[in-house]
């Protein structure tokens, strides 16, 4: 079963990543871009049955940073 | 006094760290694989280098924080055993949730690499003690992910107990407050991104880093 992690930083947590893109993105003549923020994509192949719990944990202790980071865990 | 450095695949200042424990003590150190799940015996010193352990994967320190030895080395901290990480170090360790915080990708985007004056903030911690509090020090620093970060209420509780052991005296790396090195609760782990085993001998252009090692090691001049 394929399992999609999305970590992402924190709101109001400074991104320098994001601003460089944003910054990258002006100079290659698109404005209107409002705001960038980098995120993780993680793809997880786990066992059928994995459950909820499990894969919570394993974003909270190693996936993502919880100090600085959100994370999200999408199902198929 | 018997001292250990914890070496992770991609560490590359664990030698430099060896050099200066070695130097102060008069004892090499005991080199311990990461693999390794147990510290010598009677280890009263530990050292995290720094490094780019396991290639900064995941998080600059993410994956060694997770490492057999660190099970270890947070039992011998919750002990009392002086834990001293330095740059990756520091990043270990805050990973571990042995610090508080977090050390982010620098606010400039650019690798800093050079000696910046630092401003010690507790003279009165067992690695500090050789300090004066509000002296200014000259320290290496040399990292990509040095941005200290921690939420407004937890800066303000390890700054009301004195937990800020070092702060850069001009912007560095846009640390939250200008921090450079943490210790935790009982004061007995510090976590700082300047180098100061690159600081101990007149050859590197300083000595500021080896009063550190001598407080800490218990050999103050």
């Amino acid at each position: 079963m394929k399992v999609n992690v999305y970590v992402t930083l924190k709101p109001g947590v400074l991104d320098p990543q994001g601003k460089a893109i944003h910054h990258a993105l002006e100079g290659l003549g698109f404005g209107g871009v409002a705001d960038v923020r980098a995120g993780r994509f993680i793809e997880l192949d786990v066992a059928d049955g994995t459950s909820d719990a499990d894969l919570d944990a394993m974003c909270a202790k190693l996936l993502a940073n919880t100090v600085i980071e959100n994370y999200r865990i999408e199902r198929p | 006094m018997k001292t250990a450095v914890i070496v992770f695949p991609g560490s590359n200042c664990d030698r430099d760290m060896a050099v200066a424990l070695e130097q102060v003590t008069g004892r090499a150190p005991a080199m311990v694989w990461h693999r390794d799940t147990d510290l010598p015996d009677g280890t009263d010193f530990i050292a995290l280098p720094g490094g780019f352990s396991y290639g900064d994967y995941l998080r600059s320190g993410a994956m060694a924080a997770r490492s057999p030895i660190l099970r270890s080395v947070a039992d011998a901290a919750a002990g009392g055993v002086p834990v001293l990480g330095v740059c990756n170090g520091f990043q270990v360790l805050t990973e571990a949730q042995l610090l508080p915080g977090a050390l982010m990708r620098n606010a400039g985007l650019n690798f800093v690499c050079r000696t910046v004056p630092l401003k010690v903030e507790n003279s009165q911690s067992l690695f500090t003690a050789s300090y004066n509090a509000g002296e200014e020090i000259n320290i290496p620093v040399a990292h990509h992910d040095g941005n200290y970060f921690a939420d407004a209420a937890t800066l303000d509780r390890i700054e009301g107990e004195g937990r800020v052991a070092f702060r850069y005296a001009d912007s560095v790396n846009g640390s939250a407050r200008d921090i450079a090195g943490v210790l935790n609760d009982a004061g007995n782990v510090l976590g700082m991104m300047p180098h100061p085993e690159r600081a101990i001998d007149r050859a590197h252009g300083g000595t500021d880093g080896l009063r550190l090692f001598e407080a800490a090691l218990g050999v103050l001049a």
